[in-house]
């Protein structure tokens, strides 16, 4: 327990998680982007193709990561938005301000890969299921928090106000997907399921394990490298960053 | 190995065009999120050693003693 | 002119909150005509779907449910940016939130005050607009009720929005676009219900849905309310 205290209340010092977090953050981008390479590549050229969709399937293992990542970020935005407002941790702001950017990159990313691979499983571009209907609504989730960051002049309070309305939609979140799913039963569209997970093939699953891994610990490593960022350019008055920037510029 | 040739999956079944560019968007998201996130830190990095150069040099300039 | 502020630090929450409804109901009747406004939207926006889709009673009965919530949606939002701005502009809503404790309190009147002018109205009113749409008569009810669960939920969860952009400029786009997504499971239930009432399926399940978010926006809003006052307001 007492370490746990310790380590809470180090991460109220900026310089230290700084310090802490650069190697981890480098590390993280090489295993991530390492992983992210192998699911990829044995998703597109080694696993067997669908039996129903044929080659097109392989979208999964792009569409499927990012949708995953793009929720999950979302959800530590909230989370670093409660800890922001309950406990005033900077570093907490750090971490939604650092998250919303790419958690909107993979969102897109989930959207467009999930419209492509409809068009020739069903023969349109666009198909309100499940899936594309509740990321469409987490993209303007993301939007609206960086949209409310971006029109406060003093940071503070653009951070705990984004704080706020982050935590909201991520206790919003099962709500808007549980009415969605619900809606969709309603109106008898054809339950689509792009990924009909239990009943892959090893061959299919495992490749689509290390991508959501690999995209997980990618993240993880971009995250940490835009809280660095941050923490930087907050700090950039203090001794210890211009001792910092004296030392790369030489 | 689950194609034939190097043509095979480029084809991809006839899917090619739905295959590839979605991995090209997915590539292209990974790289952007990627780059943006080290171009960012070089830029601090290089607008704050101009900065703490042009102190140093006007410092200096305050320090120095004036032409008789 | 406005009502002065009146009661400071009363230990009453009950009387607090009596208090508020009542000051925000005189201001707000004050200027009848602006009362009408929101309801008056509802309407045209209902009017401008036969004009757009065409007078054909069965596709118009066809998106009825849908289009009679997404403009009783859109007349809220329009409507939640008055909630606080008013009280912004001429200082009362700081003295509110140094004055009324716990702040909940004064800010849960202040929905209430809103609900009881735009969105009880609304709801009351949307027989005529469900009329023009030639929504059958057998769902009405379902639609009223629907509304009448809804809105508050609406307003609630609007008030969120209203007390984080209250400060700001252009405070009232943003709003919506803020509030607009965390309303999609509101939208999905009242609309469903109300086709559920059109194809003689029970909405029992929808209202039951509608109410439990109703006890949770009434539990859990106020306080995120109060929060995003206080950060809106530094």
């Amino acid at each position: 327990m007492g370490r746990l205290k310790t380590l809470w209340h180090r991460l109220g010092s900026p310089r230290w998680f700084f310090e802490i977090s650069g190697p981890w953050a480098i590390g993280a981008l090489v295993v991530g982007l390492v992983c992210i390479a192998v699911g990829l590549v044995w998703g597109l050229a080694i696993a067997p193709p669908d039996y129903l969709q044929g080659n097109s399937f392989r979208i999964m293992y792009l569409h499927v990561p990012a949708a995953i990542l793009s929720e999950s970020c979302y959800i530590l935005m909230g989370l670093a938005g409660a800890v922001l407002l309950i406990w005033r941790m900077k570093l907490a702001d750090m971490v939604v301000a650092a998250a919303a950017p790419i958690g909107v990159v993979f969102c897109v990313i989930a959207l467009l890969t999930g419209s492509i691979w409809g068009r020739p499983t069903w023969g349109t571009w666009w198909v309100w299921d499940a899936r594309t209907t509740s990321m469409l609504v987490l993209l303007f989730l993301y939007f609206g928090v960086m949209a409310l960051r971006q029109a406060f002049p003093r940071e503070e309070t653009a951070g705990r106000a984004a704080a706020i309305l982050a935590v909201v939609g991520m206790i919003d979140i099962p709500i808007i997907k549980y009415s969605v799913d619900w809606w969709l039963t309603l109106h008898q569209t054809s339950t689509f399921k792009l990924t009909s997970a239990p009943s892959m093939p090893p061959q299919m699953y495992l490749p689509l394990l290390i991508s959501v891994l690999g995209f997980y610990v990618f993240f993880f490593g971009v995250l940490l490298f835009g809280v660095g960022n941050e923490i930087l350019r907050r700090e950039q008055r203090t001794q210890w960053v211009n001792d910092l920037v004296r030392s790369r510029a030489s | 190995m689950s194609f034939a040739s190097w043509h095979d999956f480029l084809y991809m079944g006839g899917h090619y065009l739905y295959v590839w560019s979605s991995y090209g968007i997915g590539v292209l998201g990974i790289a952007v999120t990627l780059i943006r996130t080290l171009r960012a830190r070089r830029r601090f990095f290089m607008e704050q050693g101009q900065r703490l150069r042009r102190q140093s040099i006007s410092a200096e300039a305050a320090d120095a003693p004036r032409s008789a | 002119m406005q009502a002065a502020f009146v009661f400071v630090r009363t230990p009453s929450a009950g009387r607090a909150f009596t208090a508020q409804v009542q000051r925000d109901l005189t201001i707000a009747f004050r200027s009848r005509s602006e009362l009408i406004n929101p309801l008056m939207f509802y309407v045209m926006g209902i009017a401008m779907f036969p004009l757009g889709v065409g007078p054909g009673p069965e596709r118009l009965a066809e998106i009825a449910p849908g289009v009679l919530w997404v403009l009783a949606l859109l007349s809220t939002l329009l409507s939640l940016d008055s909630l606080f701005r008013r009280d912004f502009d001429d200082g009362t809503l700081e003295q509110m939130v140094l004055n009324v404790d716990p702040l909940f309190v004064g800010v849960l009147a202040k929905v209430f005050a809103h609900w009881l002018v735009i969105g009880l109205p609304l709801a009351l009113l949307s027989p005529i607009a469900a009329l023009m749409l030639f929504l059958p008569a057998a769902a009405i009810p379902t639609l009223v009720l629907t509304l009448l669960l809804g809105t508050p939920i609406l307003s609630l969860l609007g008030a969120v929005g209203a007390a984080l952009t209250v400060s700001l400029k252009r405070g009232g786009l943003l709003l919506t676009l803020i509030i607009l997504p965390l309303y999609v499971p509101i939208l999905i239930l009242g609309a469903g219900a109300v086709t559920a009432a059109i194809n003689g399926v029970d909405p029992a399940a929808q209202l039951a849905w509608l109410a439990a978010m109703l006890a949770l926006a009434l539990t859990l809003t106020p306080f995120a309310s109060a929060l995003a006052l206080r950060v809106g307001l530094e």
